[in-house]
């Protein structure tokens, strides 16, 4: 009984959930009272603007902050302090610039993770190198420091550093967002087909919405703390629920028309 | 197994038996005259006993006293007034030896008799001046209103100087004035005072040809010379006591003047001139400067070396915890600052009560003056790592040892190595104060220098000094430039 009981009720478990959560910085309230659920397997995108939690919401899944209210879920369990190293090795994070330590070299820098656990160098190497062709990473580099790549080398460096254990989930944190836009382009593109060659949970922060639709078909927009919209891009575009979200959409550039 | 036991055994008859012939350690204040008189001690009783040593210049009143009392030297000389107006409470002013040596046998300390001199306070005049006017005895000034004093501010100041002697003696000067008492003999040389205050031994008496005026109203009181001691030695080294005590009645004012006047104006060897006093062989330290030198450097570098690598095995987990624990971090950043702000003269002298006197109170010392730098620069190191970066390390799921270890340390080692150069070059600097405590060092020679007003002498240990304090700064740059990781160092020069 039981089991056909607990079978019919598990529709398969989230990869992650955010259940009734508020969090707040001193006065500043980062999300307020959110409630969101990321299927296994999907890409998700959050934007908004600065300041609007979406930051917030990564940091959360990822223990390295916790909620004043609510739960966090991954995997359909709420998510406790004694279980978060083991989580975050179970999902790559990824952030703007990079986040790479300065006195290791490229491969230094994907090697810290697997040496902790018990790798060999000949393990670690191989890893290293068959995700530098996943990200087309131009041989050589890997033996550089930080200071020595150019943005777009640390940004597939970090990358690489957030597959290393091949993880199950990736968390990007404007991970363009300090690119050129050529280099930004061409990532973007190599992004995409990652996420969809690995079929990994991914959510992506981005206040790109451009970039978000181009990683994503879930979007979803934060102002203040709260999901203004959830949807998918031509939901935002031709249905907003909100001014806001009327306002967010229409504030994306477009080139000038050719002048005819 | 049974030579190990017989070894043990040996040992165990042995060692009590070393203890037991632990040599005898005479101690003597950091002034000429105390010097001479450890030397003469040491130099008269070498018959008797081989096994003494003289550790020269420890310090001033309260070092010698506090040593002797906990067992740290066996003997020093000191003189009855200090005894009765300094070191012992609930002693008539005017006790005498016996009644002192009553007073001094309960704390387990033995007191010889007089040495022959008395080194207290008195007016002394130009010899001429005072044959001029026919003054011998200090009533006879009370006769002479318009006679011009120099005082030394201290004695202006202390209620049994200057204020005293005007009450008891009824002297009716007004001309009077505070001076330096390093001044105070040219001044009166010079005529430009009639009358100054001395020691009754001082080297310049003799040398500027002064009259010492009789305290004919017993005024000041006697400070005799005499070596105290602990009475233990009078089981454990009978030959020693009965041989110092023969010292006793030897030496007159005028011989201990003559003595001062050798050391300090004419650059005499205190071990020569006590020699001499004794009618003995000298055995004077006749090693050349550079071997000086030489002893004198390892002592300093092992003080520094002792105390600044104790310092950072404590002080760097200090640092890391108080980079990780705000409140805790605060306390231990004020504790630290704290000790910092002990001069470091009170903070030597506070080690003497834990560590006895020595190279252990000076590294103790060294050690705590070292601990501020280094906990303070740790800590800077590590909380000035940029937040996101150490949250990627947190990301990566990697334990807190984990992180300390491979990612945060390695990214501080700049600003903790600067800190322990800072400490390593603040040591060096400090260490040359040890040598008041008897830890020897390039202080040794400054001390004796200062004492003799020997330039050359001062120069000998403060050379020295800069310059190990310099290689000690280039010697941290370069281990700076060999550990700073690569990357780090790159990504400074963008």
């Amino acid at each position: 009984m039981e089991m056909v009981l607990s079978g019919a009720d598990a529709a398969p478990a989230a990869a992650f959930a955010l259940e009734h959560v508020s969090k707040r910085y001193g006065s500043v309230v980062a999300l307020d009272d959110i409630s969101l659920s990321m299927a296994k397997g999907s890409t998700t995108a959050l934007i908004g603007s600065s300041g609007s939690g979406k930051s917030t919401v990564l940091r959360l899944l990822l223990g390295l902050d916790w909620p004043d209210q609510g739960v966090i879920k991954a995997e359909g369990r709420a998510l406790e302090r004694p279980h978060v190293l083991a989580l975050r090795q179970r999902v790559g994070y990824v952030i703007q610039e990079g986040g790479l330590f300065p006195h290791l070299t490229a491969l230094g820098n994907l090697a810290l993770q697997p040496r902790y656990l018990g790798w060999s160098a000949a393990r670690i190497h191989e890893r290293a190198e068959a995700l530098a062709e996943l990200t087309h990473l131009p041989p050589g580099v890997l033996e550089r420091y930080p200071a020595e790549l150019s943005g777009g080398q640390r940004q597939r460096v970090a990358l690489m550093r957030g597959l290393m254990l091949n993880p199950d989930a990736l968390l990007l944190d404007e991970p363009l967002g300090a690119l050129d836009p050529i280099v930004r382009h061409e990532l973007q593109d190599q992004l995409k087909l990652i996420f969809d060659q690995l079929g990994k949970t991914v959510i992506v922060v981005t206040h790109d919405l451009a970039e978000a639709a181009w990683f994503a078909e879930r979007l979803i927009l934060l102002r203040e703390g709260k999901v203004m919209q959830d949807g998918r891009i031509d939901d935002l575009r031709d249905r907003p629920a909100d001014p806001f979200v009327r306002r967010f959409v229409a504030s994306q550039r477009r080139l000038p028309e050719p002048a005819a | 197994m049974k030579h190990r036991l017989r070894l043990a055994m040996t040992l165990f008859v042995l060692l009590p038996m070393y203890v037991w012939a632990a040599p005898v350690r005479i101690g003597s204040k950091q002034f000429t005259e105390s010097v001479i008189l450890g030397e003469l001690a040491r130099l008269g009783t070498q018959e008797a006993d081989s096994q003494v040593r003289h550790q020269r210049e420890l310090g001033g009143t309260s070092i010698l006293w506090s040593a002797l009392r906990h067992g740290d030297i066996d003997v020093y000389p000191e003189y009855t007034g200090t005894l009765t107006q300094e070191l012992l409470k609930g002693v008539a002013p005017d006790a005498d030896i016996p009644a002192l040596r009553a007073t001094l046998k309960p704390l387990g300390l033995g007191i010889t008799d007089s040495l022959g001199f008395n080194n207290t306070y008195a007016i002394g005049m130009r010899e001429d001046r005072a044959a001029q006017l026919g003054i011998t005895r200090m009533s006879e000034l009370a006769m002479h209103p318009e006679l011009r004093f120099g005082f030394s501010n201290e004695f202006m100041d202390r209620a049994d100087g200057w204020p005293g002697i005007r009450q008891r003696y009824g002297l009716p000067q007004t001309q009077v004035r505070g001076l330096d008492h390093s001044l105070s003999y040219r001044a009166v040389a010079s005529r430009a005072v009639d009358a100054i205050d001395l020691y009754s031994t001082d080297a310049e008496i003799p040398y500027y040809r002064l009259r010492t005026l009789a305290d004919d109203k017993h005024y000041f009181p006697r400070y005799d010379a005499v070596f105290l001691y602990r009475l233990e030695l009078e089981q454990s080294h009978p030959a020693f006591v009965a041989a110092l005590r023969k010292l006793s009645g030897r030496i007159d004012e005028k011989s201990m003047q003559q003595m001062n006047a050798e050391a300090k104006l004419k650059g005499a060897k205190e071990t020569d001139i006590a020699a001499r006093f004794l009618g003995v062989q000298t055995d004077g330290d006749d090693a050349g400067l550079w071997q000086r030198l030489l002893r004198r450097t390892v002592e300093h570098v092992r003080l520094v070396i002792v105390s600044l690598g104790m310092a950072v095995l404590l002080a760097i987990p200090l640092g890391i915890l108080a980079a990780r624990r705000k409140r805790l971090g605060q306390i231990v950043i004020g504790l630290t600052g704290i000790l910092q702000t002990v001069p470091s003269l009170a903070m030597f002298v506070f080690m003497i009560p834990l560590f006895g006197i020595g190279a252990w109170p000076a590294v103790a010392a060294l050690f705590l003056y070292s601990l501020l730098p280094i906990v303070r620069n740790t800590h800077a190191g590590l909380v000035g790592i940029p937040l996101e970066l150490r949250e990627s390390a947190a990301a990566l799921g990697l334990p807190s040892g984990v992180r300390l270890r491979r990612v945060e340390l390695p990214m501080a080692t700049r600003s903790i190595l600067a800190g322990i150069k800072t400490a390593a070059v603040i040591n060096v600097g400090t260490a040359t104060l040890a040598a008041l405590i008897g830890a020897g060092g390039y202080g040794q020679p400054i001390l004796t220098g200062i004492r003799l007003d020997n330039i050359g002498l001062i120069l000998e240990g403060a050379i020295p000094a800069a310059l190990l304090a310099l290689i000690v700064q280039g010697m941290f740059e370069g281990i700076e430039r060999w550990l700073t990781p690569y990357g780090l160092r790159i990504e400074a020069r963008q």
